[in-house]
């Protein structure tokens, strides 16, 4: 049956989200200009009301699509293409935001949640930002409006909640039963299908959410003619986003270095790029509204940087969804059909923009006199000014398909492409950006504190300085830093450290409450260290070392940093033992990893029957128990030792005939100083028939020894059976099975051959020991002597190509971060503290 | 001078070096033919070839072959000149490949053959799919 009511409500809710937005704007746009009190308190109470509305409307929708999406209607085409049966609960939430109507409404859901919080804290501003708010949710919603303009044929959004048979009008099945729904759907790409990936979009859009505050307070402090008035509410919200940004960005790099196997967190992508220059952009303008609370400058350019972040937010947006990047990125980005409307959304508050800060440019106030090169405003200015310029060389390279389609419109046939090298495109800027920043970060703290002049500035620079050179020497000379950027950027993070350390100790012991900045700036300081050594200094461990090719049709290359491992051979690798032990199948509902040879699979790739009883993750299996597993997914166990330790990897292979190929994720072994990131590099074809060995017979009686590929094996039994293969055998039928016991290196195999004679026909069953390459028949029996011919087959055993790499002090760079996110956080607490004093004295 | 001015140049400047660094570094749109007339001339530097999958009446992708390891493969290539071109690729098959239908292959001739370090996909907006798993 279909279930129509459901998404004719999330349309409804989708309309009246838009409705509610543009009315409330409105209504806040009147009470913005009204000057009777009272009347502004009726506008204002409107206001409140509509956005409250808007607010609801934007939760029905969502609610609308996850009751969609959580039942399985998979008459709607949400659920078909992004979710299925199988798919666990949890990441049921990740298929939310899978498609782009989802992110949009996540953005929304956001938008809603700051709006509230700003209404109920800050009566003064409440109805010029909540201008700005309403007007924002109402471009938005118009995303996901899916309504087609009569008369002009035009679409307006895409809606979530379309139909699977509108989508696919062509679709036979469609036109013989319009009422089919399909029994499953197409599942959640399973790359997706990790934890990371339930966090990082929200976080994500809560950072993107975060920038329009500052923003709106922005417009409303020159609507208001309050041009010195805004950055103090404005200033909480703009290191609230700016945590959460960076959080956001660096959960998908994290996610990245553990699923994909290009063995970084960060790869320059155009997607990466697009919220990496807002956030750089986000972090000026911090440094800008901090120091124009300080003396009068920087005003404007508090300005053009919080206007510039939300705007780069909106160019990102459009970069990302307009498909304009399809032939520049390895995401395949869908159109939507949006580019116009997101362009349109794009430019709408370009202009606004430029069109009010122009408007009122010469009244904003700013210091006439030049600042000193020994104040503080002369240095963060220059720090800004460094950002920005690393922004925009990002930008820059990002936007070269942006430039062809401008080229293409004005009719000139522009064959740009962007950089082949894009690590080496970026970073050869970014290192010496980054070796200023630190720099920067480190000698502008000190005149953050003190007025100071020269002597006292080299007095107090001296000791970071001097530790900072001799760290960097003994480094250097330790670990070989011999390229003079990367060495350059170490000095330069030291210095940050030791100089921000110098100030974190005078300020515990007067004013801990404002250290939130020198602790952020430590942070950054070892990000600096951290991402220079796992980047420049990351190398191949995984090195050839057995003198032997692994195959003649691998490149060179290839065949020197790759190690071939087989079963239960054990190599050197990093200075372990590492052995591979065989391919492991991950149970769906449960944790840990079932032997490939203690089941059996089945026909559907997701169920496996057990072979016998087993225990896994602490959870029992009984034998013929069926098991429902990830079936695209096989890992492989890998055993590293030292010094009587012992450490299991499961690097895995992700086969999926949907996506076309294997793709490889790392496991990561984590150690102090390194991490050891392993992932396989070739597997052997599981379609492929194996090369077996000719026939070996051998006549044996029971309880005695023989070999099979150089391995003991006995026969233990040999019992009459009444059933094989769920068949049930007839009076005239016989039937035998051997139980043979094989000894390998760890542990026993149980190999069951049959023999049956049916109809006066025999025939034989033979089973196999995958991860030895055995595989066993019982080819006759001989009353007579009491002793069974058995037939052995051997082939090559079970291998597996890995490639391993060593990613030093990458601990450095998450350390880092989680100390930049704290010094945000407590500079965030200090900023709001000092905004709600002033409100209780009624200046807000 | 004043230092605002000195800043405001230094900023000029580093802007127009990247702007300069930046068309300096971009790839270039080709033919297979004028990437071949490239790496014959000894210019190895990576490029980018847009073209489809050659594929048959049927509308169906041909050409593709899975290299020895699994993890490579190689297929037939026409460009927006028609020509037609075989390109190896050191890596696995990327996902929704043979549903794209524009394909961007950046890197450059190695003897015959072309050899790609990257491929991007244009794959169809989700709209125009029409397939149903019954």
């Amino acid at each position: 049956m279909m279930h129509y009511f459901i998404g004719n409500l999330g349309h409804f809710f989708v309309i009246t989200s838009f409705i509610t937005a543009l009315m409330t704007a409105w209504v806040y746009f009147k009470a913005t200009g009204v000057s009777d009190l009272a009347k502004k308190n009726d506008w204002l109470l409107n206001g409140k009301v509509g956005f409250y509305l808007h607010a609801l409307s934007v939760l029905g929708i969502c609610v609308s699509l996850f009751v969609i999406i959580a039942n399985h209607y998979f008459e709607y085409h949400y659920a078909y293409s992004y979710s299925d049966r199988k798919l666990a609960s949890y990441y049921l939430v990740s298929t939310f935001w899978n498609g782009q109507e989802g992110s949009f409404m996540l953005w929304m859901f956001w938008h809603a949640i700051l709006g509230i919080i700003i209404i109920h804290t800050n009566k003064f501003w409440e109805a010029p930002v909540m201008t700005v708010f309403a007007l924002v949710q109402a471009f938005l919603a118009s995303m996901i409006l899916g309504v087609v303009i009569p008369g002009l044929e035009m679409k307006i959004g895409s809606s979530p909640f379309i139909l699977l048979r509108d989508v696919m009008q062509d679709a036979p099945v469609f036109k013989s039963d319009p009422e089919f729904i399909p029994k499953d759907g197409n599942g959640l790409n399973p790359l997706l299908q990790n934890y990371w990936m339930v966090i990082h979009p929200p976080t994500l859009f809560l950072g993107f959410a975060a920038t329009l505050v500052p923003f709106a307070f922005c417009i409303a402090g020159l609507w208001l003619k309050k041009y010195r008035d805004w950055v103090r509410p404005a200033l909480p919200w703009a290191l609230f986003g700016g945590a959460i940004l960076g959080l956001g960005i660096l959960m998908g790099g994290y996610w990245a270095y553990e699923t994909l196997n290009f063995g970084g967190y960060w790869n320059w992508d155009p997607v990466e790029n697009a919220v990496y220059v807002p956030w750089l952009i986000l972090v000026a303008s911090i440094h800008t509204m901090i120091t124009y609370k300080n003396s009068e400058t920087a005003l404007k350019a508090s300005v053009i940087l919080v206007s510039a972040t939300f705007i780069l937010i909106l160019y990102s947006t459009f970069l990302t969804r307009s498909g304009v990047l399809g032939d520049a990125s390895v995401h395949s980005f869908t159109d939507l059909g949006l580019s116009g409307q997101l362009l349109v959304y794009l430019f709408f508050f370009l202009v606004a923009t430029v069109w009010v800060a122009k408007l009122r440019w010469k009244e904003i106030p700013s210091s006439k006199e030049e600042s000193s090169a020994y104040s503080r405003e002369f240095w963060i200015f220059i720090g800004a000014t460094t950002l920005c310029l690393m922004g925009f060389q990002v930008i820059a390279g990002t936007s070269i398909p942006v430039v062809n389609k401008i080229m293409e419109g004005l009719g000139i046939d522009s064959k740009l492409a962007p950089p082949t090298d894009q690590i080496k495109f970026y970073s050869r800027f970014q290192l010496w950006f980054a070796i200023a920043i630190g720099a920067l970060s480190g000698v502008g703290q000190f005149f953050w504190w003190k007025k100071i002049d020269r002597k006292i500035l080299f007095d107090q620079l001296f000791i970071p300085v001097v530790l900072a050179l001799l760290a960097t020497l003994v480094i250097v000379n330790v670990a070989h830093v011999l390229n003079v950027g990367y060495a350059l950027m170490m000095f330069a993070g030291l210095f940050t450290v030791f100089a921000n350390l110098r100030i974190l100790f005078t300020l515990l012991k007067t004013s801990s409450g404002l250290s939130g900045g020198s602790i952020a700036h430590i942070g950054v300081g070892l990000m600096l260290i951290g991402v220079m050594f796992s980047s420049g200094y990351s190398k191949v461990v995984s090195l050839n070392n057995t003198g032997m090719m692994i195959s003649k049709e691998f490149s060179e290359e290839f065949n020197r940093d790759n190690l071939l491992l087989f079963v239960h051979e054990p190599r050197t690798m990093w200075g372990y033992d590492i052995e591979y032990l065989g391919e492991r199948l991950e149970p769906r509902y449960h944790v840990g990893y079932l032997k490939k040879g203690d089941v059996f699979e089945t026909f559907d790739k997701d169920k496996v029957v057990t072979k016998k009883e087993l225990i896994v993750g602490g959870h029992t299996y009984k034998a013929n128990d069926t098991i429902n597993i990830k079936g695209e997914n096989t890992f492989y166990e890998i055993e590293l030792r030292k010094d009587g330790k012992k450490y299991t990897l499961y690097p895995r292979a992700q086969i999926n005939q949907d996506m076309g190929g294997l793709l490889a994720s790392p496991d990561i072994y984590r150690t102090a100083s390194a991490d050891l990131y392993t992932h396989v590099s070739s597997v052997m074809n599981p379609t492929e028939e194996s090369d077996w060995s000719p026939l070996q017979e051998i006549r044996i009686a029971k309880g005695k020894d023989f070999f099979a590929n150089d391995y003991v094996s006995v026969i233990e039994s040999v019992d009459r059976i009444h059933e094989v293969g769920g068949i049930t055998l007839g009076n005239d039928d016989v039937a035998v099975k051997a139980k043979i016991r094989v000894k390998g290196e760890r542990g026993d195999y149980l190999v069951e051959p049959i023999f049956v004679i049916r109809n006066k026909l025999v025939a034989r069953i033979p089973d196999e020991i995958n991860d030895l390459g055995i595989r066993l028949a019982l080819l006759n029996i001989h009353p007579e002597s009491n002793e069974f011919t058995i037939g052995i087959n051997t082939r090559q055993k079970d291998w597996v190509v890995i490639k391993a790499m060593e990613k030093p002090m990458i601990n450095v760079l998450w350390v880092g971060t989680v100390i930049l996110m704290v010094g945000f956080g407590m500079a965030m607490v200090r900023r709001f503290r000092e905004f709600s004093k002033m409100k209780a004295k009624g200046q807000e | 001078m004043k230092k605002s001015h000195i800043l405001i140049i230094v900023v000029i400047a580093a802007a127009i070096a990247i702007i300069v660094t930046t068309a300096g570094d971009a790839s270039t749109y080709v033919t297979f033919d004028q990437a071949y007339d490239l790496s014959s001339a000894g210019n190895k530097k990576d490029i980018h070839v847009v073209g489809q999958l050659k594929k048959d009446t049927g509308g169906r992708v041909i050409g593709i072959a899975e290299g020895m390891d699994r993890v490579s493969f190689s297929f037939l290539m026409i460009d927006d000149n028609g020509k037609e071109q075989k390109v190896e690729y050191n890596q696995p098959m990327p996902p929704d490949f043979t549903r794209s239908e524009k394909v961007v292959v950046i890197g450059s001739y190695d003897g015959e053959t072309f050899r790609a370090s990257k491929i991007l996909l244009k794959c169809p907006s989700k709209y125009q799919e029409q397939n149903v798993n019954v």
